[in-house]
């Protein structure tokens, strides 16, 4: 089958990037989209061009590493999956695509299709943590927790931090990572302690990184290949009106 | 001797500053979206007071609809009447300074524009939010100078504080520009709650997979209700239905 790709290449952070438009003449329909590129990339290695830069790694659709928007939805057309899990057989013969690096000022073009996402990484390190005496394992089952609370935890825990819903989002918002990872740990007695020195501190850290805010329109659910549901949000929209209010400690967080 | 205040020596005794709290929460995009959504609640209850006031002008009694707003003018509910108008008007600015405030941010968030963008769920409503913000606003404006100063069309008074409403109504919506803008104005707000009345609930961390669906039906039925019966008043006065 044939694919038409627009690409946008950009030499690196500095340099003006621009779409460029490449010819796939024999895509096998079983192809991940990935190895589609890789196919690409021997083929501009082969005559002596720079292959497109792009992020992967486990290629199972669990590490959080892949991801560029096609034809303007993170990951591709196919809900719930990462772009490795996306298979040429969800296209048809003729296709033209167009691939784009996820867009946030938060998130610069590294090069290519790749972008610096140290962002999460610093919002993490600002409060997606909790604190744990280390030494011997505690006794199984000492701190119990609710089976309903343990699977919503769970449901959240399964964000990859690969970045779709603020390349998706139109005001490139962080909100449903940060509500990911404040529901993963909020809903677990282990989080009690951090709960609302956390959110006010990735709150204040997400302004510092120049995230947007949450319009409440769903598009990062939409394509958030680990259906993270909006609810998140309204949690950690909770949670920051209950630490600034009502929340005894001081407003240190950040 | 005097009696000396004892000192708060709890070991949950901590400094808490209001004024620093205040600032902390509108600083963040979270505390601005939660004065949106609060702000919203008291327009949109305005909103709906304000609509059932207007239906009267169906009442078989040509006179109910003067007779309430000569209650609503009245001397004595003067402290009440300009006390709800201050608060709207502060409720509005608040509305509009922190929408601005967020927009720039999203706006500044990502600096260079997608090639190719798509909206898979979001609904034309929720993506024109900004279009039917600022038009809505201008209509209040309009809509004010048209029926309370009588800055467009001069207004009928039938005694001192005593409005002849029905006269002003019929008068104004005789004229196809005048209706045709507010028919216009209403579809913008219909549209601007449809996204409006759920979004404000998720803003104050309402969400729950049980009742989030209904409550998004319900925010879309009371939006179209109340595009609805403002509609109608200046349909039925073009069609000859409400007379002076």
């Amino acid at each position: 089958m044939r694919i038409v790709l627009h690409i946008w290449r950009q030499a690196n952070a500095a340099a003006a990037g621009r779409m460029v438009r490449y010819e796939l003449p024999n895509v096998n329909t079983h192809m991940s989209f990935l190895e589609m590129l890789d196919i690409l990339n021997e083929d501009l290695i082969g005559r002596g061009e720079d292959p497109v830069a792009f992020d992967h790694d486990c290629r199972e659709g669990i590490c959080g590493m892949c991801g560029c928007m096609v034809n303007g939805v993170a990951h591709g057309p196919l809900p719930g999956t990462t772009l490795c899990q996306l298979h040429m057989r969800h296209f048809k013969d003729g296709d033209e695509l167009y691939l784009e690096p996820w867009r946030a000022r938060a998130f610069p073009v590294v090069k290519d299709l790749v972008v610096d996402r140290s962002a999460f990484d610093r919002l993490i390190a600002a409060g997606g943590f909790i604190s744990v005496a280390t030494g011997s394992a505690p006794d199984g089952n000492a701190i119990l927790v609710p089976k309903e609370n343990a699977d919503r935890s769970m449901d959240a825990a399964a964000c990859i931090g690969c970045g779709a819903c603020v390349a998706m989002c139109p005001n490139a918002s962080a909100s449903l990572f940060m509500g990911a990872k404040l529901a993963h740990l909020g809903l677990l007695p282990q989080g009690q302690p951090e709960r609302d020195r956390r959110v006010m501190a990735m709150e204040a850290q997400a302004n510092r990184e120049l995230f947007g805010s949450c319009t409440n329109i769903g598009e990062c659910e939409a394509v958030c290949p680990k259906d993270i549901k909006l609810e998140v949000i309204a949690r950690m929209n909770r949670d920051f009106l209950h630490a600034n209010w009502i929340g005894r400690g001081g407003l240190k967080g950040d | 001797m005097q009696y000396r205040r004892k000192q708060d020596i709890h070991m949950s005794a901590v400094a808490i500053n209001p004024l620093n709290r205040a600032v902390r929460f509108y600083e963040a995009p979270i505390g601005k979206k939660a004065v949106m959504a609060v702000t919203g609640v008291m327009l949109v209850g305005y909103v709906i007071g304000h609509l059932l006031g207007n239906l009267q002008i169906y009442s078989s009694d040509p006179q109910q609809i003067n007779r309430y707003a000569a209650f609503l003018h009245n001397p004595s509910n003067a402290l009440a009447l300009w006390g709800v108008r201050l608060i709207l008007l502060a409720a509005v600015v608040l509305h509009i300074v922190s929408s601005v405030q967020l927009w720039q941010q999203n706006r500044e968030a990502r600096p260079l524009r997608y090639y190719k963008k798509a909206d898979v769920p979001t609904s034309y409503a929720a993506r024109t939010m900004l279009w039917s913000g600022p038009i809505v606003a201008a209509f209040v404006i309009f809509h004010v100078l048209h029926l309370t100063t009588g800055s467009i069309l001069p207004l009928h008074d039938i005694g001192p504080n005593m409005p002849d409403v029905r006269y002003n109504v019929v008068s104004g919506f005789q004229n196809y520009w005048v209706s045709g803008f507010y028919i216009f104005a209403m579809i913008l707000l219909c549209m601007h709650l449809y996204h409006g009345l759920w979004s404000m609930f998720q803003s104050v961390g309402i969400s729950h997979p049980r009742y989030t669906s209904k409550l998004k039906k319900g925010a879309a039925i009371v939006a179209i209700l109340i595009a609805i019966g403002n509609c109608s008043i200046p349909i039925a006065v073009m069609a000859g239905l409400v007379t002076y």
